[in-house]
């Protein structure tokens, strides 16, 4: 999508603006040694009608970071949260998701936010069917009967391509393959038609000739309905199909946020470049085994960050004091393209992405 | 591929059935036919890779070939001889040559022994004379060849991290210094920067001791990366197996056609003339007649459902299963980006 001209700090409402308004997120758990920041300061907009991926290794906080605009993220056992999530309401007005009260909360999701988890056979109830499950939403925000709620759902299974949808409203989750119950899934998040679709993981589940057939559904209902999707997942691949715009995390923190060509074409953090390297291509395949590029080490230990840059000990571009000194900035290298890296500048002008980093 | 070594490991005709529930006298009725006639080498040195979705029975063959499953019908032969009937102790001495590496290394690793154990349990068991020195050195010495501290063997699996733990089952698989590797999903529970660092593990200590591997994974770039030759599996069956480069470059199979078609490709600026695939794949306990593929191709004729079409060779080293000869397969096609979503910047110049 062409985003109209929004800047990152701007709290635009109007109806040009931002669907969504994440402002300094932060999510703290308390672990046996201490306070253990899950995400830290992150922020970013979601544009109507745009998808943005949010991309990261296991422990970057891209999961976290739904959960907490779910407001599935409980105060229990000592968890803060901190920020705000700025929702533009159907009626016009501005939320914050984090101050809301619980009734305004249930009263959003589903109808104005919903979400299709990783998967789909611990996400569904296995004792109530499909037609149940994909109406319960229905029912419970439209206040309309039953009966009607059922008619609907036949209707939304027929949407995401269940065949025999009249039929299947009276299946069991068990008895639908890993594709169909993906689709079922999609159906419960769409039943309320919500204005924003986070999206974990979708297709991770899936092998890929039935992601292929997810991913096509997917962006064929955002065609037809006009909705927002935050896309979660670690796949590159995926990534380069759906995205509008990406968002690359790291250890808790957006480390490179860009539209999606440039982010591919040229990234200016060394970790998207270490990622973009470390995938395989399938149109590559056959040629030098030496090729790929691996990133050393391994993701940190949330209890143990290293000082400044996060990445600083399996960067190849580390400089002592500037890497390992403060946490860098998320600085804007283009007006729609930022980068929290020291030595970006340096980094994008010595390192074109197809280049390997010398050791 | 050179013809002159014997190959490290050759399939023949490999069948495995597991009956399901049982009918009228105890007898079982249904089975899933989860290898159903397959046959392939691999010769010294080689890798040799499976692909497949979930349900086409790549890691039943894995299992099998390794003699971990009883094959229903078939031979498998190991270094010319022949271990499919083979009782456990008449097993014993080649079971050292062959060894295994798992999906899942939070699993695969016992979390109440130390590392030292775990990556010295095959010296343990197949030299049970080793003097504790030697062990130790061994074992030492394994840990090191993956890339880790020399004194990792004192501490527990809980206590690294899973491509670290990746790299405990590798040096374990690789303590007796076996002829054949087979790798199932080695990279699949590993996030993408850490599955690169095992990909070239795995291809480092291939070169340095000859091994021998069979790579079995769904991800079709990573099996293309890793391997000299690949075969894809449905349903049980081989469709088709080439080296790897003309199998990506001149696919002959319509379902590897798929395969190739439905992978996305992290390159925005790439948009695939998509086949999209109706419906699952069947059900392994009642198959279509003839082609198991027909029911999803886009170019099935009435004589698929007729008979089961026979893996042939249509180039040198290149075979597939599939009756028409007559179709003009593409990897992939590129297609101009979808106009509602054009790029942020102008496209580069190719």
């Amino acid at each position: 999508m062409s985003a109209p001209g929004v800047n990152a700090s701007g709290l635009a409402t109007s109806g040009e603006g931002p669907l969504l308004q994440v402002r300094d997120l932060t999510v703290e758990f308390r672990g046996q040694t201490g306070r253990v920041a899950a995400v830290n300061g992150v922020s970013f907009d979601v544009r109507p009608g745009e998808t943005l991926a949010l991309v990261g290794e296991s422990g970057s906080g891209k999961s976290v970071t739904s959960l907490a605009i779910m407001r599935l993220i409980g105060k229990a056992g000592g968890t803060r949260i901190g920020g705000q999530i700025l929702l533009r309401r159907r009626n016009g007005a501005t939320v914050d998701l984090l101050a809301a009260s619980d009734p305004e909360i249930r009263e959003i999701r589903g109808t104005e936010i919903a979400m299709v988890f990783q998967e789909p056979m611990t996400s569904l109830n296995p004792v109530h069917t499909i037609g149940a499950q994909v109406a319960e939403g229905i029912v419970f925000h439209r206040r309309i009967s039953r009966r009607a709620a059922l008619a609907e759902a036949v209707e939304l299974l027929d949407l995401v391509g269940i065949p025999e949808p009249r039929r299947r409203i009276d299946s069991f989750p068990h008895q639908l393959s890993g594709g169909m119950r993906q689709r079922a899934m999609i159906a419960v998040a769409l039943a309320c038609k919500p204005g924003l679709l986070i999206a974990d993981e979708p297709t991770t589940a899936l092998d890929v000739t039935i992601q292929a057939q997810i991913l096509e559904l997917m962006q064929r209902l955002q065609r037809q309905t006009g909705m927002s999707i935050v896309f979660i997942t670690h796949n590159l691949g995926v990534v380069a199909e759906v995205a509008d715009r990406v968002l690359v995390m790291y250890a808790g923190r957006i480390v490179e946020q860009a539209p999606v060509v440039p982010l591919f074409g040229q990234p200016l953090m060394p970790y998207t470049q270490g990622l973009l390297r470390s995938v395989p291509r399938l149109d590559m395949a056959g040629g030098v085994h030496e090729e790929l590029h691996a990133i050393p080490g391994n993701v940190p230990d949330p209890t143990a960050m290293p000082p400044g840059c996060a990445f600083h000990p399996r960067c190849a571009h580390f400089q002592p004091t500037v890497c390992d000194g403060a946490v860098p900035a998320l600085e804007a290298a283009d007006p729609d393209h930022s980068v929290r890296c020291a030595r970006w500048r340096e980094v994008s002008r010595r390192v074109p992405a197809s280049q390997p980093v010398p050791a | 591929m050179t013809a002159s070594p014997p190959p490290v490991l050759e399939v023949d005709g490999l069948v495995k059935h597991f009956p399901i529930g049982s009918g009228l006298f105890g007898r079982s009725r249904d089975k899933v036919r989860a290898v159903d006639g397959v046959s392939f080498s691999v010769a010294k040195g080689e890798v040799l890779g499976l692909v497949g979705e979930s349900g086409s029975g790549k890691t039943t063959v894995g299992r099998t070939v390794l003699r971990l499953d009883t094959p229903t019908d078939g031979a498998i032969r190991f270094l010319g001889n022949d271990i499919t009937h083979l009782t456990r102790s008449q097993l014993r001495p080649f079971r050292r040559q062959m060894q295994l590496v798992f999906q899942d290394p939070f699993s695969s690793l016992n979390p109440r022994m130390r590392v030292d154990r775990i990556v010295g349990a095959p010296l343990a068991i197949h030299e049970p004379g080793m003097a504790a020195a030697e062990r130790t050195q061994r074992v030492e010495d394994a840990l090191a060849m993956v890339g880790l501290p020399r004194n990792s063997g004192e501490r527990f699996p809980h206590e690294f991290s899973g491509g670290q733990r990746q790299r405990i089952g590798i040096a374990r698989a690789l303590m007796l210094r076996p002829e054949l590797l087979v790798a199932d999903e080695p990279v699949s529970a590993l996030d993408v920067s850490i599955q690169a660092q095992v990909v070239k593990l795995l291809l480092d200590v291939r070169a340095k001791l000859g091994l021998t591997i069979l790579f079995i994974a769904h991800d079709l770039a990573v099996v293309g990366h890793v391997s000299d030759r690949v075969a894809v599996m449905y349903l049980g069956k081989l469709v088709e197996i080439a080296d790897t480069r003309t199998l990506f470059r001149d696919p002959r199979h319509p379902y590897t056609e798929a395969l190739f078609s439905a992978a996305p490709v992290p390159d925005p600026t790439i948009r695939r003339q998509r086949i999209v695939l109706t419906g699952d794949i069947p059900s392994p306990i009642n198959p279509p007649s003839g082609c198991a593929f027909r029911t999803r191709c886009r170019y099935a004729l009435p004589a698929c459902a007729a008979e089961v079409p026979p893996l042939r060779e249509v180039a040198k080293g290149h075979l597939k299963a599939c009756l028409r000869d007559d179709l003009e397969l593409v990897p992939w096609q590129d297609a101009p980006r979808d106009p509602a979503r054009p790029p942020a910047v102008a496209t580069p110049a190719p």
